[in-house]
This record gives structure tokens, sequence and C-alpha cells, in this order.
């Protein structure tokens, strides 16, 4: 086994020798589970308003990017321990995380989180409530003291809804209105809640070039309207 | 129909089969020769040695697997770009780890930050044989440890008798007669191992039960050519039928080569 792990080892010093080289591609972490966000399209590309919103990025700060999916779970650890270089999956920018890793500058408006259910008289106080795992919006439900159920897709967490296993879901309010919008069974509830503090790109604590360089192109899409009419395309929310 | 079952993200779900069966074919026979290694480091007459295999064998053998997964993987991960590191950039002077932060220098990085998204998952792939390796190696070792125990006692007194060094006693009678006794003991492995293949995706390579969640999960007419609601249980059901499929199939080779390795033994099957 030693062996094994010598040869494996001296196999992959060696490979890097031979292009020993710039940090000249930029790996995008993102879900690929959360429409209209991010999402794999039927083609199996990554897809949505992020995928768009980061490629003009990229062209804008010159720099060649590449996209790779991630579980929800693990994508702030595997930014971390530098799998990929960014975050840029709806995350919303907040205290705890920002802890962690580092934000650039918000590129959507805190977008309101809606309760979608099976009818429309839910008392959320006293009643189940899903939410994807790490969220904002399990957070929110957990300090609150009310009933909480966590899943690790967003998906799932629609599905338990219509389940019956929880009565309403919490999550983005662009996330679920096209949900809403084609499935007769689930109504939003009036009430909303305003938590969070927009979303933005996560990146490493140490790379504050990288973060300085999408921090400039974010400001010129905002300044020239383009990331205005991205958000109105895609519908995730309030433009700027 | 025929469209849908042919979009790109069907062909990834299509791959994703053979990726595990490579995976397995891969997996199996570096797991086993990890289980040799450790076996036979566990009855060495070298004392550290037998340190060693037996070490590797409880420590591995008690731990979870998805605590291995989680954790060895990102570890093996580092340790060779910590290795790389101290190679390629000696005259590096910020601190690897930075906080939360590993970093080492862009030569260091593995595989290369600019190589194409292949190479990623090729490297993902072989970290994953590599940790399937140890982990049901390790299972293994402890199989054919006491497999090589089962060998009746006087099968080596006979070869020693017969003039027979100990090198050559283990090789040439102990190894052909301890198969029939690990058999049983590595079919359970086996099937293990099969059932073990979606941690896969823990490591980042997306298997059958990534893609199966993922295109069952409801498709809305905005975001795809092909709308549907929530059909992962039809997806999991063609998962179940592949996964008993081929451990039925398993169990038929495996019954067979019980049979065969009993010819001329001296086990129950067969008594000499």
């Amino acid at each position: 086994m030693k062996k094994l792990i010598l040869t494996i080892a001296a196999l992959a010093l060696g490979a890097g020798l031979a292009h020993a080289g710039s940090h000249s591609v930029i790996r995008m972490g993102t879900e690929g589970a959360y429409p209209p966000w991010n999402f794999l399209n039927d083609a199996g590309e990554v897809d949505g308003f992020e995928r768009e919103l980061g490629d003009e990025l990229c062209r804008r700060a010159e720099l060649t990017c590449e996209w790779v999916t991630n579980d929800w779970d693990s994508i702030i650890p595997n930014l971390v321990s530098g799998n990929y270089d960014t975050i840029i999956a709806g995350m919303s920018i907040t205290a705890e995380r920002d802890q962690v890793i580092d934000f650039t500058q918000n590129y959507s408006q805190p977008d309101p989180s809606a309760y979608l259910a099976m009818s429309d008289d839910v008392d959320v106080e006293g009643a189940v409530l899903a939410a994807q795992t790490n969220t904002i919006q399990a957070a929110f439900i957990a300090e609150k003291g009310w009933t909480l159920v966590e899943f690790a897709t967003p998906e799932e967490t629609i599905a338990a809804v219509k389940t019956g296993e929880a009565d309403a879901v919490l999550a983005d309010k662009s996330y679920l209105t096209p949900i809403e919008a084609e499935d007769a069974d689930l109504v939003f509830l009036a009430r909303t809640e305003l938590i969070g503090g927009g979303v933005g790109m996560g990146i490493r604590e140490s790379d504050t070039e990288l973060k300085e360089k999408f921090n400039m192109a974010i400001q010129s899409m905002k300044d020239d309207g383009s990331l205005n009419a991205l958000i109105v395309k895609w519908e995730i929310g309030e433009p700027f | 129909m025929a469209c849908y079952l042919t979009t790109g993200k069907h062909f990834g779900f299509y791959w994703s089969f053979v990726t595990v069966l490579v995976l397995l074919a891969v997996t199996a026979p570096t797991a086993l020769l990890f289980g040799f290694g450790g076996a036979t480091a566990a009855r060495s007459q070298f004392l550290p040695l037998r340190w060693f295999g037996t070490t590797y064998i409880s420590i591995v053998r008690g731990v979870p697997d998805i605590a291995f997964f989680l954790f060895f993987v990102i570890a093996l991960d580092q340790g060779f770009e910590f290795l790389r590191h101290q190679y390629l950039c000696p005259d590096w002077t910020d601190r690897i780890w930075q906080g939360n932060d590993f970093v080492v220098c862009s030569a260091a990085k593995l595989p290369l930050g600019n190589a194409p998204q292949w190479v990623h998952e090729v490297y993902g792939f072989l970290l994953a044989v590599l940790t399937f390796a140890i982990v049901f190696g390790a299972f293994a070792a402890n199989v054919l440890h006491g497999a090589m125990q089962a060998v009746p006692r006087g099968q080596i007194e006979t070869a020693e008798a017969y003039g027979m060094t100990r090198r050559q006693a283990f090789w040439h009678v102990l190894v052909p007669q301890m198969w029939i006794y690990a058999l049983p003991g590595l079919s359970n492995l086996w099937m293990l191992l099969i059932k073990a293949t979606p941690l896969l995706f823990l490591l980042g390579v997306e298997d059958i039960v990534y893609w199966a969640r993922e295109l069952g999960g409801t498709k809305q007419a905005r975001f795809s050519d092909y709308p549907h609601g929530d059909w992962r249980l039809w997806y999991f059901l063609a998962l179940l039928v592949f996964y008993l499929a081929f451990t039925r199939l398993s169990e038929v080779v495996l019954s067979r080569l019980t049979r065969r390795l009993s010819h001329g033994q001296a086990t129950i099957g067969a008594t000499a």
C-alpha cells in the first residue's frame, strides 16, 4: 500500500512540473438545483440567472471561468479547501457565513422569503415548516423556535409539503414563484419574511485580489443597468 | 418520449452507470490487493510490519464509512498538495493554513487550477478508488487473515516436511488453498461495495443516485422543454431494478466460483 501511495504521489509531483503556471482559470462553484438562480438545463449544463451573470462578470474581469456543481451542504468546505474558487449559488450574505468566507458586494436586492402551502389558512407559528439545510430560512425558523424539518435539497422541501410531511415551506420567493405558477395545489401565504442581506459571491478570505476583480465587475454591471436587465429577465426580485 | 430520454442530461445519467461499473471493476482488485497486503503484514514475523497491518485493519474497520469519506478524502487531497507545495515552491513565505483557508502555491494545486474539467473529474474518481480501496481493503484483509488461519495446519507442516521454505509454503500451499475459506466473506464485501457506490457523490463524482434525484425532480415549463411533476419514484425504481439485477448476477457468478474452488479441497463441501 505504501508503494502505491508513493507511486501516486510521484506521478502527481511529476504531472505538475510540466506546466507550473498561473491562476488562469477561475472555477465557479454552484448548486445547480435552484431555478431560476442556477439549475441544470436539458443538456445537463449549468443555466439560469447566475450562469448568465457569472459569464458576463468573467468577461468584464477578463477571467476564464469554468462551472462546477457541488452539493449545497458541502459547498463552503469545498471552497475553503480550494476545490473551486468562488461560490455563485444564490447564497445570501450573512454575518455567520462571513466569518468563514468573504463575500463580494451583493448582486441582488434582499428578496423576501415566502411560505408555500397546500392551503392559505396555515398558521406558521403552530405549523411544521420545511426549509433547506444551512439556509437563512432554516436559521430563521430555528431562531423563532417554530417546528422545523430540514432537507438537503430545495426539491425535497416542496415534496414534503405535497406529501403532507410539512405544512408549508419557507424559501426565497423567486424560487417559489415558478413552482406556485405551475402547480394548482400550492398557494402562497399572505405572510412574508424579510431576512437576508442580498446575494453575493462567496470567495476565500485569502483571495482578496479575486474579490476585488469581481467587486469591480459587479459595480460596472450595476452602473450600466445590465444587471437590472438580467434580474428582470430571470424574475429574481426587485432591480437595483 | 424518445426525445426526452436522449437529452444531454439523460446521457449524463447513462454515463454515470458506466462510471459506477468502472469504479467497481477498478476498486475490487485494488481493494483485494490492499487486503492481501494487510493480511500478509498482520501475520508477518517482523514486528513493526505486523503492527502496521493490525493497526490498519482495526482503525479503518472501526471508522464509519461516511466519516471516512468526508474527512479522509479532503485530508488525502491536502496531503498531496502539501507535499507538492514543499517540493515545488520552497521559497513560499505565506502560511499554508490561513484561518480556515488551505492555500498552497498555484503550481502545487491538484489538479492544476487551469486544468480542464475532465482532469478534475478523473482526479476525483481516482481519489474515490483509493478511498474505497483503503476502506474495503481493511475488511478484505480481515477476511483473508482469517482464511489463512483456516487452512489446516497439517498442510503447512507437510510442506515444511518436504523441505519448503516459509516463503515457498506460503505461496505454493497456503495462498492457493485459502481462497475457498475467504470467498464467503469476500462475496459479502463485494455486495456491500456495490451498495456503497452512492457515497461517490460525497467525493464530487456524479453517480447514478445523484442523476436520478436530479432528473426525477419537478421541472417547470420555464426551465425545461419537458416539464413534469415529481418523478423521483420512477427513477429510483429503475435504480432498484439495476441494483437487484446486478447483485443477483453477482450471486450467480460467485456461487459458480465457489463450486470451482471447492474441487479437491479438504472442506466440508468436498471432504478429502
